[in-house]
């Protein structure tokens, strides 16, 4: 039987760090997620992990901690926000390049400046290029079980790479939800153990790691790199299926909320897919044939999936909650537009950033944004694609 | 400790193997092969190495110099990775994940830059939080790999592509930090000050104690560069043997807080002979710059006696 409780996101996700009992915790403080290593430790001083746990002194020097754990063999886990991932953005490439599966909660914040703690997701899109393996989750709930098989992703031959799990700072961080946690022998099964080919312990078998690699061999590696970040999109599949026999909660790359007969869509991801759920429901009351597609797998990008998913929609909006300040639109719009066009689906797309430092995404916002929608499919006229909401 | 220092020089294999890429003339691959003399043949090491010049020429793929476990990432964490591989291996240890009865030695090397500079809030994390590993600098006085730039480590007027003596600057304006004397301050149980050539034996004795004392420790190995400042590679000796002789480089180590100056010469050298055969220090013998060298021989001067008197107080 699964277990019910009230916890906020940051204590779901502390949770899932202590059922997984990694190797090396090494954190240092940042809003919102400074509660991770906090809830994290105390499961430390009371022994109720074998974890060490390791108070850095910078983010830079967490993920360094992290790769060097990971990189000795064992499993090393992080978590941090906005300006903590800023500072140890050498080090993310460094993680994945490497091949190191590490696993980090990114509990996503604007990133400075201005100066700002509250959520939007400039944070993780600074790095949507880092070849990490990024799962976004729309609640507490989510923020738990993609933490629970972020492992069994990461770590598998196939694929060999860094995962994040996004949740939104605050929205879902700092609420307390309603949940079933998984038990905590299920949770041991199915994480399993660590067992790397090569690993700095291993004193029979010594490796050297992290060579300067010139131009004979590093796009040979880079390529390799690439090639494991394709190969995710089926191990996150297969993982999904297990987890779901285990717990009965279904997932895949994104969820198609009412999208079958959906003529107005919104694309988006984290808690807002929540509202946008609400929205559409209300709007189905009046007639609007409204949909959500809410993306769970940020990288690998579905793109194949995406652009079959939306084929039949008549308008679409991408939100993106951080501006890509490029003058053509955010991260999530030209991934997406760029999938339909690859894959020959021609939608009438807009694109609307939103809800930056904070701002609250409302219901009325969302409904603006659907009856945009109407108003498009009705003309086939986007106008200008690269839109706000929220303000002023 | 009871040993012969030829026999375990001519006896023990180096785990740092030859045909890397190291200048002719370099302190640097010296220092990582005395001191990894030090390791009991049976332990492992898993070496750490900060971006500089020995990483990129011991390790450029698909070969390594390297016989124990080594690791690079990043020019600035050599003492964050290695304490995250301390960590990993106790948390291992602990579980029964690793085999009984066998050690594993955790050992930093890092250049000036890396450490004085860019990594210092990395090395001072890893000292404060005691974690059981020796971080290892090797000291050549300036960012010898990207073409020596001045760092904090470089001594005062030194010519430096990025504090070049000019008609108006004189080189360097500023002092050499102390690094030494701020990692003491971090009460770890072992601190030294060495050189890679010339007295092996301090060298040798210094690394077996720092590798086998539990706790957070560090090393500063003065390690003279040909490239950076232009002596001719056969005087490597020479260049070491007037460091400590003018008292340049004192040879001391801080044992729990006590410190023992291990060398003082009987006749020490005026700071000019230390100078003289270095190109870096060239305008300072031009005619007018005679403060120069007095301003130099002060500062040694006093850092010498400052550290005696540390040694007298610490062990009253």
């Amino acid at each position: 039987m699964s277990i019910r409780e009230r916890l906020s996101g940051n204590e779901a996700t502390a949770v899932a760090m202590k059922q997984i009992n990694p190797d090396v915790v090494a954190a240092f403080p940042i809003t919102p997620s400074t509660e991770i290593p906090q809830y994290f430790s105390t499961f430390v001083s009371n022994g109720a992990v074998d974890t060490e746990f390791i108070a850095v002194e910078s983010e830079h020097s967490s993920m360094s901690a992290c790769i060097g754990a990971q990189a000795a063999g064992g499993r090393a886990m992080t978590a941090t926000s906005a300006n903590g991932l800023s500072l140890m953005w050498e080090m993310i490439y460094i993680a994945s390049g490497n091949r190191l599966p590490i696993v980090m909660p990114l509990v996503n914040r604007a990133v400075s400046a201005p100066l700002n703690i509250h959520n939007d997701h400039s944070d993780a899109m600074g790095v949507r290029d880092s070849g990490w393996i990024m799962l976004f989750s729309e609640n507490n709930q989510e923020a738990y079980d993609n933490l629970l098989m972020a492992h069994r992703i990461a770590e598998h031959p196939d694929v060999m790479l860094p995962l994040m799990v996004c949740q939104d700072g605050f929205i879902t961080s700092h609420s307390i939800e309603n949940m079933e946690l998984v038990e905590d022998e299920k949770v041991k099964a199915f994480v399993g153990e660590y067992n790397p080919k090569h690993s700095l312990l291993d004193d029979k078998h010594p490796i050297s790691m992290g060579p300067l690699d010139l131009q004979a061999y590093c796009f040979e590696h880079k390529r390799g790199q690439a090639e494991g970040m394709r190969n995710a999109k089926k191990v996150v599949e297969d993982i999904a299926i297990e987890f779901e026999k285990m717990t009965g909660r279904k997932y895949n790359f994104f969820e198609e909320y009412k999208m079958d007969d959906s003529e107005v869509a919104i694309v988006c991801m984290n808690s807002t897919a929540g509202t946008a759920k609400f929205v559409a429901d209300k709007l189905r009351k009046e007639g609007i044939k409204a949909g959500v597609l809410k993306l769970r797998m940020f990288r690998p990008f579905p793109a194949e999936e995406i652009a079959k998913a939306v084929s039949h929609i008549k308008a679409l909006a991408i939100l993106d909650k951080a501006d890509s300040m490029n003058g053509a639109g955010g991260a999530l719009f030209t991934d997406v537009t760029s999938a339909m066009c690859t894959n020959g689906i021609s939608v009438n797309a807009v694109n609307y950033v939103y809800g930056l430092g904070g701002r609250d995404t409302k219901v009325e916002d969302l409904e603006k944004v659907y009856r945009d929608l109407v108003e498009i499919a009705k003309t086939g006229e986007t106008q200008d694609p690269y839109r706000y909401f929220g303000v002023r | 400790m009871a040993y012969n220092l030829k026999e375990t020089m001519a006896e023990r294999p180096s785990r740092l193997t030859s045909g890397h890429r190291m200048c002719a003339g370099c302190g640097a691959p010296v220092v990582a092969r005395m001191i990894l003399r030090a390791v009991k043949p049976e332990d492992h090491v898993v070496v750490a190495g900060a971006t500089g010049c020995m990483q990129v020429s011991t390790c450029i793929y698909p070969y390594t110099a390297w016989t124990d476990s080594y690791i690079h990432t990043a020019f600035e964490n050599a003492g964050a990775s290695l304490s995250g591989i301390e960590a990993a291996y106790n948390a291992m240890k602990r579980r029964g994940a690793l085999p009984e009865g066998k050690e594993t030695k955790f050992i930093a090397f890092a250049g000036d830059g890396g450490t004085y500079d860019i990594g210092l809030q990395s090395l001072s994390g890893a000292m404060e939080r005691g974690h059981d590993l020796l971080y290892v600098c090797y000291d050549n006085g300036a960012y010898m790999n990207t073409g020596v730039q001045r760092s904090s480590a470089t001594p005062k007027f030194s010519d430096t592509t990025t504090s070049p003596a000019g008609t108006v600057i004189p080189g360097k304006l500023q002092s050499r930090k102390d690094l030494t004397e701020i990692i003491s301050s971090h009460h770890v149980p072992y601190v030294c000050q060495t050189i890679a050539i010339n007295n092996f034996k301090d060298l040798y004795e210094k690394s077996e104690k720092a590798i086998y004392t539990k706790g957070a420790k560090f090393m500063n190995v003065f390690a003279p560069c040909p490239r950076g400042w232009g002596y001719p590679t056969e005087d490597l000796m020479k260049i070491n043997k007037l460091a400590v002789d003018t008292c340049y480089w004192p040879l001391y180590e801080v044992e729990n807080g006590k410190y023992t100056v291990n060398y003082k010469p009987k006749n020490r050298l005026p700071i000019e002979e230390f100078l003289k055969p270095q190109a870096r220090f060239k305008h300072m013998f031009e005619p007018g710059n005679e403060w120069m060298i007095e301003e130099f021989q002060r500062e040694v001067d006093q850092r010498f006696q400052a550290l005696l008197d540390l040694e007298e107080t610490t062990n009253r």
